[in-house]
């Protein structure tokens, strides 16, 4: 067998049974719901995978999660768990909506440019907190991206209840649209837009770098071996600052992504827990950029199905959260790999 | 000089939310375990709780529903760790989503409703009409010398401080650290669990979504400031409390400021606790614990 | 009577097979009532697997165990407990954050529901007393010296009501006169009706204090003889077999040159409860071995530490080549020409999760990087990665393994080869040669003597004195973070270093 197919072996196996797994376990969920598992994946299947509309809102939901997954896998390469991207995704949307509502005058290019620059920045900033506390040794990131997470929607709640509060009245409170230059263009009349091409641009990124750079190795080592790492004389304070700020900046796009291209202002109501699905695809594929790719889509297409029986089915979306615990409960208990690769 | 009692006995009542799943977590803790699931197992009591005492309108059949819930939920957490050797991390962020997810699922139809509530009673016998509180309150304060006691002065609590020092050491002493790392999860599930519920049946009286607000992990922190000790534990949960009801005073006044600013309130302050006191921890926590909580697993 | 009958533990034609490994191959011992047995061989003889199995750790795969004359099965630890088998392992099992009392408590045979402190320590203190062990019963373990840990660890036995004492190389830790006073306890406890089983190398310790020596090799038993029967000659044919490779100490001696690390008045803070180091002065010269001798715990590891840029000097200077190098970080202080060889290569110089290959490669990236970082030049390192094991006589790994599978032979080898393959003028080496196969000790030693005849400067911290003596120009004895003594091996003993090593008789200048 050729290098590069023995080397994959073991994950492409990993990763089908992981995929078996899940779509077994959420049939059960279905079951145990009085719904019937086969219907509901067969229209899953027709109308958002062999209907192009449906694909391409399928593909939309892609695109946070892409994001999301990136944003908890690389802070994961370099050994830290962060589960703070709900958190840096609405900070992200915070600070790229400052730039949508309060910049005037720029072409739709630059405008753009600036709020994915803003949004990165947000998400940035939310994620080096966390960062710089374990990068000095003080507290470990887990706790503090969680306390984190519960910080932020009130930050954003703030603004949105309070400065920026659209004055004319609504069902939710809201910020005024944005202008026309501030949204994200989207293909031909469906709701694909900018954000699934950027994630696809930052997962092809990450995939390269990660496995083929010098920074690619350094971050694994650190990953691998901190104190070693530290002897052989890697930076290993700032690989940890800056991994948690890079990935807070990517969940941070993915903020402002779904609120520049989805909705059209910032609200409360903009993140069904897209953070935390970011988490749960990054554990299913250990960080490996396709596995990424392919969990995004699965799970993109269990939410796509959920979403549809919540019309059909009447399907509450927590129900979503507990398929998600369920998932991640089934993974844990059934460990093949004989240890986690970095 | 009134608006301090008040916010006494306001700090003793939110304190008791919170010193459950604290208690609870040190003694996990102290076998080596970290829970980031506790958020989900109040959830779940909370939930529980609130459903059985509003059917049955009993709210005691309800605390006991909680307790069943939390002990189940939290034993399949220690299953993970301790027999499918998953990550503590992980296993602990399944069971908060998990909780966050069932206990909405659960209390859907009572949202909005009424259920029976835990009846007062005045402390030390007193006339006093702000220092009333339910039974758990007082069961709470007197749980966490009883914790202590257990932990240092018993032989069984000697053994499981063993297993969360060292589990080779404790099981070349003839313990079995599985086996008392289950005991240690039911003991932390049902003490989450009834911290949830006494927010809900005995505090508010109502149930919504997510109504710990991050009590969970509060708690977490609560554990570190309090060294993995059971009676400090009690000066971090009046701390928390005293925050709370502050905030809430506040907001009764009418303060003009951001009801979203003061909600802010008790994280910041936690996150300061956090700084403050679990700098240099490392030395004082229990040594097993050391590499999922300061290093990576 | 025969005297299967006399002995009090018999093993019979043990077995046991590891992946890879015989440790045991049909072993015969036994132990007479009232007896200090020694089990001699050098490391990976099987002397500890032997004793495991005895202690319940591990089940032999054939064989059989006699204790009293009664056959049985010892399945675990609790087992080898009652029957009144006790031991204490080299690795002690203590838990550093309780006390010494709690400590013992958790082992004791019985122990009250409701521990009431007054009375264990009463029931302590008398054990104490009868067997002249000094210990603060209160006090928690990480507070106690090494020696004093021992005695925690016996304390621990004997109110476990152990009769059968296994000791697995218990004077490894030790200097000279401590070990000299654990031979009196073993006395008193050989009187009062103990049998005790202690795990050696050193063949003089066997010779002075044992009434029985067994030596082991490869698994087997050579022989069993008493001190009066042996020397030391014989033990070495028993232990050895063949006449091992000596490392070639250059005869003439090479020019010590200029300084190249020089540390003047450096202090460190402490850290936990790590020592803090204290007006610490050192030079290391071209082409010179510096020996740093000391009980493991005193400062060493903040030594190496402070040297390679990872501990911050909080007073004095650090002097590399000339230069003031107090404050570079340890990137630039490694690219500047400073080696290191530490002891655990597995958790301090490797990332287990990565091929030999990667792991050499860390050695210095930014050498082997292409375009700015974004590849690295996989060939290059390929070539160096060959050269650098010839270049020490080595052969080479195989490029794709996962380091987590390689010995620490091999890895301390990677090391090596990883670390001498760029350009360097100065070897720190902390116990470099810890737990190693004696083949891969000598290349490790044999390397630094090298780098010595090259001219280059070596720090060897270690606290194998046999092994400073013979490839030191000079030794520092290093004692709660202060340098308090300097010796020329030729003008100076074991046992002189060891007393200064311990503070006995010490003067502070």
């Amino acid at each position: 067998m050729p290098n590069f197919l023995r080397r994959w072996k073991w994950p492409a196996l990993r990763l089908i049974v992981t995929v078996v797994v899940i779509l077994g376990v959420f049939g059960l969920f279905l079951l145990l719901m009085g719904k019937d598992p086969i219907k509901a994946y067969r229209d899953t299947f027709t109308s958002n995978v062999l209907n192009p509309r449906g694909l391409s809102e399928l593909v939309v939901r892609m695109a946070p999660l892409l994001l999301t997954a990136l944003a908890v896998a690389i802070p994961f390469r370099v050994g830290l768990i962060n589960v703070g991207a709900e958190g840096q995704f609405m900070l992200g949307a915070l600070l790229g909506s400052w730039a949508a509502l309060n910049v005037q005058g720029l072409p739709q290019p630059l405008h753009l440019l600036l709020l994915i620059l803003a949004g990165m920045v947000g998400g940035a900033l939310w994620g080096a907190i966390p960062g710089l506390l374990r990068a000095l040794g003080w507290i470990n990131e887990t706790i503090t991206t969680l306390l984190l997470n519960y910080l932020a929607p009130l930050i954003v709640g703030y603004f949105v209840f309070g400065p920026w509060r659209a004055p004319e009245l609504a069902m939710y409170p809201q910020t005024p649209e944005f202008p026309p230059t501030a949204r994200f263009p989207s293909i031909a009349g469906t709701r694909l837009h900018l954000g699934f091409f950027l994630g696809l641009f930052f997962l092809a990124i990450y995939a390269y770098l990660i496995s083929r750079s010098r920074w690619g190795l350094e971050m694994r080592a650190v990953g691998g071996n901190p104190e070693a790492a530290r002897r052989l004389g890697i930076p290993v304070e700032r690989w940890i600052l800056v991994a948690m700020m890079v990935g807070g900046a990517l969940a941070g796009l993915a903020g402002i992504a779904e609120v520049a291209a989805i909705h059209g202002r910032l609200k409360m109501a903009i993140s069904p827990g897209y953070g935390f699905m970011g988490f749960l695809i990054n554990w299913l594929a250990f960080a490996n950029p396709v596995g990424i790719l392919i969990m995004s889509f699965l799970v993109a297409f269990i939410a796509s199905s959920g979403f549809t029986l919540q019309i059909t089915q009447r399907l509450p979306y927590a129900a979503v959260n507990v398929l998600m615990a369920l998932i991640l409960f089934t993974v844990l208990a059934k460990p093949l790999a004989k240890g986690v690769q970095r | 000089m009134s608006w301090f009692l008040s916010w006494l006995s306001g700090a003793i009542l939110y304190a008791a939310p919170i010193l459950y799943p604290t208690l609870g977590e040190v003694v996990e803790q102290r076998t080596g375990m970290v829970n980031l699931g506790l958020e989900g197992l109040m959830l779940l009591g909370a939930s529980v709780s609130f459903a059985v005492s509003y059917i049955t309108k009993n709210p005691w059949l309800g605390i006991l529903a909680a307790m069943a819930t939390g002990l189940a939920a939290n034993l399949v957490y220690a299953w993970l760790v301790v027999h499918r050797n998953a990550s503590q991390l992980a296993a602990g962020l399944a069971l908060m989503f998990f909780g966050i997810g069932m206990s909405a699922l659960l209390g859907k139809p009572y949202v909005g409703q009424m259920a029976a509530y835990l009846p007062k009673y005045p402390l030390l016998g007193s006339q006093s009409l702000i220092f009333r509180y339910d039974l758990l309150v007082f069961l709470a304060f007197f749980l966490a010398p009883l914790v202590w006691f257990f932990l240092f002065r018993t032989r069984w609590g000697l053994k499981l401080r063993a297993v969360g020092e060292s589990p080779a050491i404790a099981y070349a002493a003839g313990v079995s650290p599985g086996l008392v790392r289950y005991l240690a999860a039911a003991f932390a599930g049902i003490c989450a669990a009834v911290g949830g519920a006494h927010l809900s049946i005995g505090i508010t009286g109502t149930w919504s979504e997510g109504m710990t607000a991050g009590r969970g992990f509060i708690a977490i922190a609560l554990v570190i400031f309090s060294r993995w000790n059971p009676l400090r534990a009690i000066v971090g949960a009046l701390v928390f409390g005293g925050a709370v009801v502050l905030q809430l005073q506040l907001q009764a006044q009418g303060i003009g400021v951001s009801a979203f600013l003061m909600d802010m309130i008790p994280y910041v302050l936690t996150v300061l606790v956090l700084l403050v006191w679990g700098r240099g921890v490392r030395h004082v926590a229990p040594a097993s614990l050391g590499r999922v909580y300061f290093g990576t697993e | 009577m025969s005297s299967v009958d006399k002995a009090v533990v018999r093993l019979e034609g043990i077995t046991k097979r590891f992946p890879g490994v015989l440790a045991n191959d049909h072993v015969d011992f036994d132990l007479y009532p009232g007896e200090i047995h020694a089990l001699l061989g050098e490391n990976g003889a099987g002397k500890s697997t032997l004793v495991k199995i005895l202690y319940g750790f591990y089940r032999a795969d054939s064989g059989t165990i006699y204790v009293n004359g009664k056959q049985v099965q010892i399945r675990s630890p609790q087992e080898a407990r009652r029957l009144g088998i006790g031991m204490v392992f080299q690795g002690f099992t203590l838990i550093p954050a309780l006390t010494v009392a709690e400590n013992v408590a958790l082992f004791m045979a019985e122990l009250p529901a409701f521990i009431r402190p007054n009375n264990l320590y009463r029931a302590l203190e008398e054990a104490c007393h009868r067997y002249d062990l000094d210990l603060n019963l209160r006090a928690p373990v990480w507070q106690l010296s090494v020696g004093q840990q021992q005695h925690v660890e016996l304390l621990k036995l004997l109110l476990a009501r152990a009769r059968i004492l296994i000791f697995d190389e218990p004077t490894k830790v030790l200097v000279p006169h401590e070990v000299e006073g654990l031979f009196r306890i073993f006395d008193e406890l050989r009187n009062d009706g103990y049998s005790l089983i202690f795990i050696t190398h050193k063949l003089r310790e066997a010779l002075t204090c044992a009434d029985r020596i067994t030596v082991m090799r490869q698994g087997r038993v050579v022989g069993t003889v008493t001190p009066a029967q042996a020397s030391e000659e014989i033990l070495v044919n028993m232990m050895f077999g063949e006449r091992l490779a000596e490392v070639t100490r250059p005869t003439e001696k090479t020019v010590i040159g200029e300084p190249i690390l020089e540390l003047q008045h450096v202090c460190t803070r402490p850290i936990g409860t790590a020592p803090a180091l204290v007006d610490i002065n050192l030079k290391v010269h071209a082409g010179e071995i510096v020996g740093v001798a000391g009980v493991s715990g005193n400062g060493q590891r903040e030594l190496g530490d402070v040297i390679l840029g990872l501990l911050k000097i909080t007073r004095g200077q650090k002097i590399f080549l000339g230069q003031d190098v107090t404050r570079w970080s340890p990137r630039k202080l490694i690219s500047a020409g400073i080696a290191f060889i530490p002891e655990e290569p597995l958790s301090m110089a490797t990332i287990p999760w990565f091929s030999t290959l990667e792991n050499f490669a860390l050695q210095d990236l930014r050498r082997f990087s292409l375009w700015a970082g974004l590849a690295l030049d996989w060939a290059r390192i390929k070539a160096l990665f060959q050269q650098g094991f010839t270049k020490l006589g080595l052969s080479p790994l195989p490029l794709q393994a996962r380091a987590a599978t390689l010995s620490g032979g091999n890895l301390q080898r990677l090391v090596l080869a990883r670390e001498l393959s760029r350009p360097y003028h100065l070897i720190v080496g902390l116990y470099p040669t810890r737990g190693l196969d004696v083949r891969s000790a000598n290349a490790v030693r044999q390397a630094l003597l090298t780098a010595k005849a090259e001219g280059k400067g070596v720090l060897l911290i270690s606290e194998d004195l046999n092994e400073l003596f013979s490839l030191s120009d000079r030794i520092l004895v290093m004692l709660h973070g202060r340098i308090v003594g300097e010796f020329r091996p030729e003008e100076t003993n074991l046992s002189e270093v060891g007393k200064v090593m311990t503070g006995v008789g010490v003067v502070h200048a």
